[in-house]
């Protein structure tokens, strides 16, 4: 762990806390291709922080990427209340729930999902193009600048390293000005090399920009630097289950 | 970052896929222009060719089409030839008479009218009954040969209620192009065009005449048609070809002192040769019959050409009637009698035109129509065979918070600018081909087209938005309109993108 790190862990979310997130009793299960309902989440209570970071680590098949999926909006959930900013987003019909995603969630994801047509500018570009503030190029180059691709505005996802991948990822998920961040396995796909810098990275424009933030990841190295650190199987009634019964 | 900039991106990023997609879109508009166009060329040319001035075709008993097509547009076989005698009843008194008595009847009638007034003189001199009797025998006589002679009696039976008459005799060809004997009133009397208001000009020279001091007879006018394919000039000589194109050549050789401005009709491809020259030609003046009962009769022999009236015959005429009301009861006379038959060309063209230039022209543009929707569907498969691996790229687009509605219209758009692309190339292909061809055009039906010029409309009112738009304007964006309409299946998919499971 770099000293940097260190750093970074002793003067993150020091503000007075304020609820940005509260989850109450929240199910969600999957209809299977042979009938059979699939609970995968059962979370009675969470909550976070505005501008509080988080890493939330669990199991392969727990349940993560549909928690995420869960709070940005993406996906619905069967029952339970997702209170964003007091405002409960579940009751949202899709096309709210696409406009609240569009203002206020930012998202990483394990592959970057850029858009291949697009250069690292416009695909920065893109993540403001649906929210409700206007399109602000200087501020794209400025996110651009602070991932320190700034030599690299006009270039395609293809001519890119992953990492810098990556860092055009994090923009992209900045460039709406969110008040969440959520951050689905980040350095999953990068190499040793560039992992610390991409949570670093992460962490400190969340900092800086009193984002919260929901990172997933497995590493318990990345894990170590944060103060608040949640095991899925902990909130999640249903990995408490699986853990204590028959999948012990 | 805009909307149509995310689809133009998305499009750019298929290059391929897209300017394939776009180039049979393309295809389909050139084809639809090419058609248009060459529709509106057609149906103009036939307003031209129906519009010559005259509006009733006189000639020999046969095919009512056959007549209108070898008279009108100098196509196919003369059917026969109608007699002289019968061409000067619509003619008025002077030049009908001037006629009759350079013929050998009207000579041999005064002949023997002379000897009558002889014998009668001779005979008064005797006195008496049998000298009235001889007097009254030989009036009756000469009465029943001037019947079997002259079974019009001169009497210009039709001249009331012509306007115009042109005589056209037919049969020889220069090179592939039609030679016709007639009078320079066929280009000093007669007009053309839409409204029948147009003079023939002449690009050089000027209209023959009947007889000239340096030419005699022999004088021509060409078309400018066959001034450009034959590359002739003033002065040039022509010797047409006796009865088809391959005929025996004649060795009367006609002068060219005048080429016709292009006036896109059938006389463009015209060689007009003063109609005495062309009863001069070897095997052309019609043999008198029983020539040898007019020994010792003279003629006149101050007549320009020599020739008398048995010599004498016509092909056809084109006919303008004094009045449109005397139409319909001169076409009916003509037609009962034995001679000739009367003919509406328009009537006959417009037949030939709903037989089968019409029904080419509608399977032409089904066959358009087919292609455009081929265009279309080659659109839908093209952007719906991507929607499965652009899912993932529709899913991040939704994750940045595009609405369902967004993305279909992204894809509405990329359908858009593909058909659009497509049918603005395809417009500039389609008048690049035409404007590449106006040449050949002009000269065929003496119709200018420029690179901007639309095709006419399709419809005859010009109060309905089909006689007054031209198709091009409707259809074009019509086609657009369908490719648009087509790119809503593969919308739809990208409207149903279930965004977590595509993630």
């Amino acid at each position: 762990m770099s000293a940097n790190t260190q750093i970074s862990k002793a003067t993150t979310h020091t503000k007075l806390s304020e609820m940005l997130l509260q989850i109450n009793d929240l199910k969600k299960a999957y209809l299977q291709p042979d009938g059979e309902v699939l609970p995968i989440l059962d979370i009675p209570s969470y909550k976070v922080d505005k501008g509080e970071p988080v890493v939330l680590i669990g199991r392969s098949g727990g349940g993560k990427t549909t928690f995420l999926h869960s709070v940005a909006g993406i996906t619905t959930v069967d029952s339970g209340q997702i209170l964003f900013d007091s405002n409960p987003i579940q009751k949202l019909p899709e096309e709210a729930r696409d406009r609240f995603r569009a203002d206020n969630i930012g998202y990483v994801y394990q592959t970057f999902n850029l858009l291949s047509p697009f250069t690292a500018l416009e695909n920065v570009l893109l993540g403001m193009t649906f929210s409700k503030g206007k399109t602000d190029k200087e501020y794209a180059n400025w996110l651009l600048d602070r991932v320190g691709l700034s030599h690299r505005l006009t270039h395609k996802p293809d001519a890119l390293s992953v990492g810098e991948q990556q860092r055009v990822a994090v923009a992209r998920a900045l460039a709406n000005k969110p008040k969440l961040l959520l951050a689905d396995e980040p350095t999953a796909n990068i190499d040793q090399a560039n992992q610390q810098s991409i949570i670093d990275l992460i962490r400190e424009t969340c900092n800086e920009n009193d984002v919260a933030l929901i990172m997933v990841t497995h590493s318990m190295e990345v894990a170590d630097q944060f103060d608040r650190v949640d095991k899925l199987d902990d909130i999640n009634e249903l990995a408490q289950a699986v853990t204590g019964g028959t999948h012990a | 970052m805009n909307l149509w900039n995310i689809a133009y991106r998305s499009v750019k990023q298929r290059r391929l896929a897209s300017i394939l997609t776009s180039i049979s879109m393309a295809l389909g508009v050139t084809l639809v222009v090419a058609v248009l166009t060459i529709s509106g060329v057609v149906k103009t040319s036939f307003e031209t060719s129906t519009s010559l001035g005259y509006n009733m075709v006189v000639g020999a008993k046969g095919g009512a089409l056959q007549l209108t097509m070898n008279s009108v547009f100098y196509l196919s076989e003369p059917i026969e030839n109608i007699p002289y005698e019968y061409y000067l009843e619509f003619l008025p008194l002077e030049p009908r008479q001037a006629a009759y008595e350079n013929s050998h009847v009207y000579r041999a009638v005064a002949q023997q009218n002379e000897l009558r007034e002889l014998v009668v003189s001779t005979t008064a001199a005797t006195g008496g009954l049998a000298s009235s009797l001889a007097q009254e025998l030989l009036n009756d006589q000469l009465d029943q040969q001037l019947e079997q002679a002259l079974p019009w009696k001169r009497q210009g039976k039709f001249s009331g209620f012509t306007g115009l008459v042109i005589p056209l005799c037919l049969g020889d060809y220069f090179g592939s192009f039609r030679v016709m004997g007639t009078t320079p009133d066929l280009f000093n009397e007669l007009k053309y065009g839409p409204q029948a208001d147009r003079e023939y000009t002449f690009a050089e020279g000027r209209n023959f005449v009947t007889h000239s001091e340096e030419y005699g007879f022999y004088e021509a006018v060409i078309g400018a048609s066959v001034a450009r394919e034959m590359n002739l000039t003033l002065g040039a000589e022509i010797q047409p070809s006796h009865g088809a194109q391959s005929g025996d050549v004649h060795a009367t050789a006609f002068t060219v002192v005048g080429i016709l401005d292009s006036t896109g009709t059938p006389n463009d491809r015209g060689v007009f040769i003063n109609m005495e020259g062309f009863y001069l030609m070897d095997d052309h003046a019609k043999p008198v019959d029983q020539e040898e009962d007019f020994q010792g009769v003279e003629v006149n022999k101050t007549a320009p050409s020599g020739l008398t009236l048995e010599n004498r015959e016509i092909t056809s005429m084109l006919l303008l009637t004094a009045s449109p009301i005397f139409a319909p009861s001169l076409e009916n006379t003509i037609n009962e009698s034995n001679t000739a038959q009367a003919v509406f060309p328009i009537k006959e063209i417009t037949v030939m035109f709903d037989s089968f230039v019409d029904p080419a022209r509608d399977l032409l543009l089904v066959i358009t129509i087919l292609v455009c929707l081929v265009s279309a569907v080659s659109i839908l498969v093209s952007i719906y065979n991507t929607m499965s691996e652009r899912r993932k790229e529709i899913a991040i687009l939704r994750s940045l918070g595009a609405r369902r509605n967004t993305v279909m219209f992204i894809i509405m758009i990329e359908s858009f600018i593909l058909s659009a692309f497509g049918g603005i190339f395809g417009f500039i292909c389609g008048h690049g081909l035409i404007t590449l061809g106006s040449d050949a055009i002009e000269g065929r039906t003496g119709i200018s087209i420029g690179f901007f010029d639309f095709a006419p409309p399709l419809g005859m009112n010009p109060d309905t938005i089909m006689g007054s738009v031209s198709p091009e304007l409707m259809i074009i964006p019509g086609m657009i309109i369908l490719s648009v309409v087509a790119g809503i299946l593969p919308a739809l998919s990208a409207y149903r993108t279930d965004v977590s499971q595509s993630l």
